[in-house]
């Protein structure tokens, strides 16, 4: 059997298909911050509650209205996209001309909110959520053997990224969003409804961290506290990458995923740490961040 | 200048820090008949609460510095002081309180550098990631007792005479200590130092081209702060005998927060009564049948505070006063 630096192949192989994987859930989060901060200019501590809701309302469809996979896709990011519209226009407009330090603050308080409530009624154990029909057993690459879940959920997270890469850098819509993070009060003179480009962009962040909840179902134990730990990761790509380019998101969250990979199968002890430690060199040697262009 | 112009401003400084001196005897009377009225344990967890509280507030209220991991720091102390105290039997409280304390300075120190090279919301990742790291690290060191934490830490002997297993002699040692804390916070915020602190909050370019050395001062305030975050935790583990992951938890980073929030940030009084609020808060709920909701009532009063309360209790006193007996 071929061994890589004393793992076999197939080990090798696994743990960083399994690392991408993960990269695959911090591209699509670190994604949804970014697109947030660059309009709203705070940082959603809800994130993690949300991608939560997300795994959660594909559980609960199933248990209760027998939604299947493929409906819950497409209506989950939808349902919860609008909770987070509704969010914006109740709660965090009130505190948008304050220091962007509050809409942390707020935010922690609704993930608190969220997780708490949900802790109450489902405890924090954690159900499992069978995986679709369609997507079920695998395949045998010969080097190694490739879940098709697993290799639907890549696809699908990348496809997403690419596709918010290029709405918001290719289309008229996306010229809008990057005009309003550059020069709101300008964008409103010139006769764009900037408060509704807010609220529809916190609503699409959310969305894609509801979205990586419904991914995220059939793969982890669907609990409440799925989020928060998840979340302070994704802070740290966010830190490491920076919250300037979409692409830089993206490519940040697969590297960590990779790194991560790569620390379970070498030194297993370290493989929580390894992205915090990866920050601090980060921060060290390039303290805006690999892709970041901080004022 | 000549002095005589002066001499108003200073006289009305010399009443107010007067009245302020009259003020702290007081409420040193209070600390000291407290534990006649109130049972001394209950007591000297809110103290512990408040000094932690009040070094949080350093950082954020006077230097403008949001830290979401200072739990970290209340874990180290806690942590340093528990297994000092636990494998050496020979050593006295204070001793191990005091290696805590400088557990805490060290890793504020590193922690300190690090953060400080980014601001704002990007301050607040950092701190809250590198918390985590130390989280996992807790988790996994052999001598934490992982999930379990550490039991049964001997109180022992103050300064090898005074026995602190009698609630009592505790008590007035936790009050000493919160006190000492909170005069080392008082003198910093006071001084020319603490005045260079508010106009970096105030505007950091401006601090920037006057001169200062920004970075230095920022890191000074953040290891202050880490110290005596790691000292009220040093003194917690003491107190109850015990150090668990519960103080290194995020969650614990975020009830600081909202102490101070609720308090009143950038007051000095503020953290203490929240601090005061949120313990009596979690003790009340823990015994009704509201126990498992309190997560998400810490979350509302968050939520609350954020949206129309952002002076804090202390804050709104102090603006009702000013605009009533000016």
């Amino acid at each position: 059997m071929t061994m890589i630096f004393g793992v076999p192949l197939m080990v090798f192989m696994g743990q960083l298909m399994l690392g991408l994987i993960n990269g695959a859930f911090y591209a699509l989060l670190s994604l949804g911050l970014a697109v947030i901060f660059g309009l709203l200019k705070i940082v959603n501590f809800a994130h993690g509650a949300m991608y939560m809701l997300g795994a959660f309302a594909t559980l609960l469809g199933f248990q209760y209205l027998g939604l299947n996979y493929w409906v819950a896709l497409l209506l989950v990011p939808l349902v919860v996209g609008g909770l987070g519209m509704v969010i914006e226009r109740l709660i965090l407009r009130r505190i948008a001309h304050l220091d962007h330090l509050y809409g942390l603050l707020l935010t922690f308080g609704l993930a608190l909110i969220f997780e708490g409530t949900l802790i109450n009624f489902f405890g924090v154990s954690g159900s499992s959520y069978p995986t679709p029909a369609a997507l079920q057993g695998g395949m045998n690459l010969g080097f190694m053997f490739l879940p098709t879940y697993r290799a639907w959920v890549l696809v699908a997270a990348l496809v997403v990224c690419l596709g918010t890469w290029f709405v918001i850098e290719r289309t008229r819509l996306g010229a809008y969003l990057r005009a309003g993070t550059e020069n709101p009060a300008l964008m409103q003179a010139f006769g764009v409804n900037v408060p509704q480009l807010i609220t529809l962009t916190y609503g699409f962040g959310v969305a894609l961290a509801a979205f990586a909840g419904v991914l995220a179902a059939p793969l982890y134990p669907v609990s409440p506290t799925m989020g928060s730990s998840l979340l302070i990761v994704v802070f740290a790509v966010v830190v490491i990458g920076g919250m300037g380019s979409i692409l830089g998101a993206v490519i940040t969250g697969l590297a960590m995923g990779l790194i991560e990979g790569l620390t379970k199968v070498y030194y297993p002890e370290a493989a929580n740490t390894v992205i915090f430690l990866v920050m601090i060199l980060v921060l060290l040697l390039r303290p805006a961040g690999l892709f970041g262009k901080e004022a | 200048m000549s002095t005589t112009a002066l001499t108003p401003a200073m006289k009305l400084q010399r009443r107010a820090s007067r009245r302020r001196n009259a003020l702290y005897l007081v409420l040193i009377v209070i600390g000291l008949l407290a534990p006649l009225a109130i049972y001394p344990v209950f007591l000297m967890k809110v103290l512990c609460f408040a000094l932690f509280a009040c070094a949080f507030n350093l950082l954020l209220g006077y230097a403008g510095l949001l830290s979401f991991g200072h739990a970290a720091f209340l874990a180290t102390g806690g942590y340093f002081t528990g297994i000092m105290l636990a494998s050496y039997p020979g050593l006295t409280p204070e001793l191990g309180i005091l290696i805590g304390t400088l557990a805490a300075v060290v890793l504020g120190t590193f922690f300190g550098v690090l953060s400080i090279r980014r601001q704002g919301i990007y301050f607040a990742m950092v701190t809250l990631a590198l918390a985590q790291m130390m989280f996992f690290f807790f988790i996994q060191a052999p001598f934490t007792g992982g999930e379990d934490g550490l039991h049964g830490v001997p109180r022992g002997e103050l300064f090898g005479l005074i026995s602190l297993a009698d609630n009592l002699n505790m008590y007035y040692f936790v009050l000493a200590v919160f006190v000492i804390g909170f005069a080392i916070i008082q003198r910093t915020v006071h001084s020319p130092f603490g005045q260079v602190l508010k106009a970096i909050r105030e505007n950091e370019p401006r601090a920037v081209s006057l001169g200062y050395n920004v970075d230095a001062y920022k890191l000074v305030a953040f290891v202050l702060s880490a110290g005596l975050a790691g000292l009220a935790g040093s003194t917690k583990t003491v107190v109850f005998q015990l150090a668990s992951l519960t103080d290194a938890h995020w969650h614990m980073s975020g009830e600081v927060i909202l102490m101070t929030l609720l308090g009143g940030v950038g007051t000095l009084f503020g953290p203490v009564v929240g601090a005061g609020l949120v313990v009596s808060l979690q003790t009340q709920l823990a015994q009704s049948p509201l126990g498992n909701w309190v997560s998400v009532i810490l979350g509302l009063i968050f939520v609350v505070c954020v949206l129309s309360f952002r002076s804090g209790i202390v804050g709104e006193i102090q603006k009702m006063v000013r605009k009533n007996f000016k």
